[in-house]
C-alpha cells in the first residue's frame, strides 16, 4: 500500500467491526483494548491480588525492581510517582528496608541519586513516571552523564500494547536519553528485568561510571514472575560488547616512566578520575616519589589533601594564577582521569606550550579527542599508578628544589590577590570568598560541600580548603543550576556520617526550592547555604568583562529568604556583615535537621582570575575596574 | 566527516598568540616560541571503511546514527545486515575524515555496549561492493544505446517498459559511480544504492574475531 501524504488522511474501508480498535479480531488489537483498560483501571489486570496478608500475593515485575535496588547494596531511592508506576508504589509497602524518597520534582530526584552516588561510591537511584515524569528526570541525568556519576533511572511506561500510539502520558524517553546515558533499555517483559536491572547497575558502576536509564512497561511491572537474579558473573558473561580496560599496557607504562625520567618540570593533572578510582593513596604516593606537583580540575577536588605541600591548586577558566603558570611552563603534564576540558585547556593551541603530555584514562576515547598526547595509557587510574610507582625513578628533594621554589613563589604572589580576610568587599558588604573559608574553617573542613553553579561554584572550589576525596560536589561538565540542594539531599542519605552542606547562588536556589520541602518532611539534615548577591553573577561577571556592561537579564529579584523558609517549616538565620558570619555557621550546624543561611553578599564581586573564553591559560584577567576583586 | 574548521593554523586566532610568559627556563630569553600545539585532527580527509560487529537487537542502528550525528561524524553510507552467527550483524559504515577523526570514531562506537568489534578496513586488502538499480528514460531511439552500456559496464537490465529501463550494476563504489555517471545524460528517473559492503582478503575473520 502506498499512502501520500495526502492520501492519509482518508478514511479507513468500512468492515462489520464491533470495535474501533483499528485490526479488531486480531490477537494485537485485542491486547491493545486489554491495555486501553487497564490504564483507565476498569479490571481485567494482573495486579496481584492484594490480601490482608501481603505474605500470600504473587511476586511481579514492581518486586523484582525493589529486590534489584536491594541487592546493590543501596538503600534509598528518590522518586515521585505517577499513573504507570503505581504497581511499583503498590508493593513498596512490603520493603520496609528500602527507604523511598519523595521528592517535589523528578530532577531533584535525580540529582539527589547523583549526589548521593558521587559520595557513596555506590549506584544512586531515582525514578518517575513515563511522559513529564520521566522528561523531567533528563536533566539529572545528562548532569551525572557529563561528570560520569554512576546512576540508575528507572521510568514505568505505558502498558506494551499501546507503545507507539500516543497513548497519555507516552514519550519516546529512550529516544531521549540514548544520547544522554552509557546505555538504555526498554522492558516489556517482566521476566527479563532481573537480567536487565542487574545489567544496569554493572553497567553504570563499572569502568567509567555513567547513568543508565531503564523504561519498564506497566505491564511489565504488574506481570507475575519467577525469574531469577543473576550473579555478578553471569552479568559480566552476558555482556561481551562491555569489557573496560583496567590495567595500563605495559609498554606504554615504561614509556610514561621515561617521560618522568626526563622531565625537569613535572606537573600531574588529577581529575575525576582519581575520585572514581580510589587512588588518592596512589596518587600522593607517586607524586611524592617523582617530586611534582598536583594541580586538580573542578571535578579533581579532594584528590590530594590541599595541605600537602605537593598540592599546587585548582586550575583552569578561574583556577589560579599560579596553577596555570605551571602547566603553562611545565615540560610534562601527567593526566591522570580527566578531559582536558575546555574550560581547562582554554585555547588548545596555546595550552601547554613546552610539555610533552602522559593521559591515562579508563575511557580509550578521552585519549586524544582535545589535545593531542605523546603516551596514553588507558586504565583505571589506581592500578595504572599503582603499576607507575614501582618503575619511576625516585627524584630526591634536592633535584627539584629550584623548580619547586619557583612555584612557592609563584604560589605566593597569586595567592595574595584576589583575597579578602578582612570578609569586607569594597562597600563593606559581604565578600563571598570569605563566607565560603569561613564555612570550610568552622566545619574543620570534614564536611561535604555540595556546589551549585556560577560564582558560588568557583569560589566554594577555590577557597573552602578540602582535605578528604569525595566531600566536594559539583556540577561540572553539565553545569546544571539548581543541582546543589537537591544533590545534598542525596549525599546527606549516604550515610557516610558528614555533616552536608549546599553552597547555591540565589538563581540556582531558585531552581530547585522546592526540595526544601523533601528536606523538612523527611528530616534531611542539610545546611544550606544560599549566596545571595541578587544577581545571576556568573552572567553579569560575564557582561561586564566580555559584553561591555550590558546587564541585560543579570538583576534577579529573590523572596525574603527568611519567611521562605520559615513557610517551610525550616529554621533559617541572615548574615550581611562579617562579623555575623560565624555565628550564622554555627546557628545552622547546632539545628537538628536542615537549616538555612542567607548569606547577603556583595552584589558585583567577581570571580578572578578568569580566562575569557576562546583565550589561553597565560591570558587571565585578574582585575578588572578596581584592584580589590 | 566535515573539517574541523579550527585545522587550519590560519583560521585559528590564537595560533598568533604571544608565547607563554613562563617558557621553562625562565628568565632565560633565548628560548623560542614555541609552536602552537597540534590538536588532534586536520589531517588528510579521506575515505574510511570501518566494520562493525554489533549484537543483533533492535535499537542498534539507532544508536549507531546518534552517537555518529552527535559526535559531529558524517557518514556516506551505511549497510547493515544479519551475519551467519546467532545474535550477531554487521554494520559497514563509510565516513569521510582525516586518520585521527576516524579513530575517535571507532573509540566513540566501542563505547556502545551493544558493539562488539569495529575495524578500519581502509587501505587493507579487501573486497568491496555496492548494489546499484536504476530506472533510466529511454526513447525507441536510444533504448540500444542504452542497452549496450549497461551491457559494457557489466550491468544487468532487469525491466524494459516503453519510456524506461531499469538496469542493475554492481561493483566497487567508483564502478557504480561511473556507471551512473554514464547513463546520467539519458535521464535518471530513480536511484537505490545499497552502500558499500567489504570484506578483507584472505584468512582472517572479523566474525571469529569477536570474543563472546
Ligand atoms: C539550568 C541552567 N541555566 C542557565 C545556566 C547559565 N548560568 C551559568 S551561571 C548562571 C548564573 C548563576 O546565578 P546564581 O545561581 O545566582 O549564582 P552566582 O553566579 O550569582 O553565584 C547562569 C544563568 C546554567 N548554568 N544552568
Ligand atoms: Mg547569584
Amino acid at each position: 500500500m502506498t499512502l501520500t501524504k495526502g492520501d492519509a488522511a482518508r478514511p479507513p474501508g468500512r468492515g462489520g467491526r464491533r470495535s474501533h480498535v483499528p485490526g479488531a479480531g486480531t490477537e494485537h488489537a485485542a491486547a491493545v483494548e486489554k491495555a486501553q483498560r487497564e490504564m483507565l483501571h476498569e479490571g481485567g489486570s494482573t495486579v496481584a491480588v492484594r490480601t490482608a496478608a501481603h505474605g500470600s500475593r504473587q511476586r511481579i515485575g514492581a518486586d523484582v525492581v525493589c529486590e534489584a535496588i536491594l541487592r546493590q547494596g543501596v538503600d534509598v531511592f528518590f522518586s515521585y510517582p505517577g499513573g504507570v508506576i503505581l504497581p511499583l508504589y503498590d508493593v513498596l509497602g512490603d520493603y520496609p528496608e528500602l527507604r523511598h524518597v519523595l521528592v517535589r520534582h523528578e530532577q531533584g530526584g535525580a540529582h539527589a541519586a547523583d549526589g548521593y552516588a558521587r559520595v557513596t561510591g555506590r549506584v544512586g537511584v531515582c525514578m518517575g513516571t513515563s511522559g513529564p515524569g520521566a522528561t523531567n528526570l533528563v536533566t539529572g541525568i545528562g548532569t551525572a552523564m557529563l561528570d560520569s556519576v554512576p546512576v540508575v533511572a528507572i521510568t514505568g511506561n505505558v502498558p506494551s500494547a499501546l507503545i507507539g500510539k500516543d497513548a497519555f502520558q507516552e514519550i519516546d524517553i529512550n529516544g531521549i536519553t540514548l544520547p544522554m546515558t552509557k546505555h538504555n533499555y526498554l522492558v516489556r517483559d517482566a521476566d527479563e528485568l532481573p537480567r536487565v536491572l542487574a545489567e544496569a547497575f554493572h553497567i553504570a558502576r563499572s569502568g567509567r561510571p555513567g547513568p543508565v536509564h531503564v523504561d519498564i512497561t506497566k505491564d511489565a511491572l504488574q506481570q507475575e514472575t519467577h525469574a531469577q537474579h543473576p550473579t555478578e558473573d553471569d552479568v559480566a558473561a552476558g555482556l561481551p560488547g562491555f569489557r573496560p580496560t583496567m590495567g595500563g599496557n605495559h609498554r606504554q607504562l615504561k614509556l610514561a616512566a621515561a617521560e618522568v625520567a626526563r622531565a625537569e618540570r613535572p606537573v600531574i593533572l588529577a581529575g575525576h578520575g582519581v575520585l572514581h578510582a580510589g587512588a588518592e593513596d596512589e596518587l600522593r604516593a607517586f607524586a611524592e616519589k617523582i617530586g611534582a606537583p598536583i594541580a586538580w580540575t573542578l571535578l579533581g577536588v579532594g584528590a590530594i589533601d590541599e595541605r600537602h605541600p605537593l598540592a599546587y591548586g585548582f586550575m583552569g577558566m578561574h583556577g589560579w594564577k599560579h596553577v596555570n603558570r605551571a602547566i603553562q611552563s611545565a615540560d610534562l603534564l601527567l593526566a591522570i582521569g580527566m578531559r582536558f576540558d575546555d574550560r581547562v585547556t582554554g585555547n588548545v593551541r596555546t595550552y601547554a606550550p613546552y610539555a610533552r603530555i602522559v593521559h591515562v584514562d579508563i575511557d580509550p576515547a578521552e585519549i586524544g579527542k582535545n589535545v593531542a598526547v605523546e603516551v596514553p595509557i588507558v586504565g583505571d587510574a589506581k592500578r595504572v599508578l599503582a603499576a607507575l610507582l614501582p618503575m619511576v625513578d625516585a627524584v630526591p628533594a634536592e633535584g627539584r628544589a629550584a623548580y619547586l621554589e619557583q612555584l612557592a613563589d609563584w604560589r605566593r604572589e597569586s595567592e595574595a590577590t584576589s583575597w579578602h580576610g578582612s570578609g569586607a568587599w569594597r562597600d563593606g558588604t559581604l565578600s563571598a570568598d570569605y563566607v565560603v573559608q569561613k564555612i570550610g574553617e568552622l566545619t574543620d573542613h570534614e564536611a561535604i560541600y555540595v556546589g551549585d553553579v556560577g560564582q558560588n561554584q568557583m569560589w566554594l572550589a577555590r577557597y573552602a580548603g578540602f582535605r578528604h576525596p569525595n566531600t566536594h560536589v559539583s556540577s561540572g561538565g553539565l553545569g546544571t543550576m539548581g543541582f546543589s540542594v537537591p544533590a545534598a539531599m542525596g549525599a546527606a542519605l549516604g550515610g557516610t556520617g558528614r555533616e552536608v552542606w549546599a553552597i547555591t547562588g540565589d538563581g540556582g536556589f531558585q531552581m530547585t526550592l522546592q526540595e526544601l520541602m523533601t528536606l523538612v518532611q523527611d528530616r534531611i539534615p542539610v545546611k544550606i547555604a544560599l549566596f545571595d548577591n541578587k544577581k545571576l553573577g556568573m552572567i553579569r561577571q560575564w557582561q561586564e568583562i566580555i559584553y561591555a556592561g550590558n546587564f541585560h537579564s543579570a538583576h534577579l529579584l529573590g523572596p525574603d529568604y527568611l519567611k521562605l523558609a520559615e513557610a517551610f517549616g525550616m529554621p533559617a538565620v541572615k548574615a550581611t556583615r562579617p562579623d555575623e558570619v560565624d555565628d550564622a555557621i554555627r546557628f545552622a550546624q547546632g539545628v537538628d535537621g536542615p537549616a538555612l543561611v542567607w548569606f547577603e553578599i556583595a552584589g558585583e564581586q567577581n570571580v578572578f582570575p578568569m580566562m575569557p573564553a576562546g583565550k589561553g591559560l597565560s591570558d587571565l584577567i585578574e582585575h578588572w575596574d578596581g584592584p580589590d576583586e | 566527516m566535515s573539517a574541523e574548521p579550527t585545522a587550519s593554523p590560519d583560521a585559528d586566532p590564537g595560533a598568533q598568540d604571544a608565547p607563554a610568559p613562563d617558557a621553562p627556563g625562565q628568565g632565560a630569553p633565548a628560548h623560542a616560541v614555541p609552536p602552537p600545539r597540534a590538536l588532534p585532527g586536520g589531517g588528510d580527509q579521506r575515505l574510511h571503511r570501518l566494520v562493525a560487529i554489533v549484537v543483533d537487537k533492535p535499537g542498534v542502528l539507532n544508536r549507531v546514527a546518534s552517537l555518529m550525528r552527535a559526535r559531529n561524524f558524517n557518514i556516506d553510507s551505511l549497510a547493515v545486515s544479519r551475519t551467519d552467527r546467532e545474535g550477531l550483524s554487521r554494520m559497514t559504515i563509510s565516513l569521510h575524515g582525516d586518520d585521527v577523526a576516524v579513530e575517535q570514531a571507532i573509540k566513540q562506537l566501542y563505547r556502545l555496549i551493544d558493539i562488539l568489534k569495529v575495524q578500519d578496513v581502509t587501505g587493507e586488502a579487501t573486497v568491496e561492493h555496492e548494489l546499484a538499480i536504476v530506472k533510466v528514460r529511454v526513447t525507441d531511439s536510444n533504448r540500444a544505446e542504452v542497452l549496450k552500456l549497461v551491457e559494457l559496464t557489466r550491468g544487468r537490465v532487469l525491466d524494459v517498459a516503453p519510456d524506461a529501463l531499469i538496469a542493475e550494476i554492481s561493483g566497487t563504489e567508483a564502478e557504480v559511480d561511473n556507471f551512473v555517471a554514464c547513463v546520467r545524460d539519458f535521464g535518471i528517473r530513480e536511484l537505490v544504492r545499497t552502500g558499500a559492503v567489504v570484506m578483507t582478503r584472505g584468512g582472517a575473520s572479523i566474525e571469529e574475531a569477536v570474543k563472546r
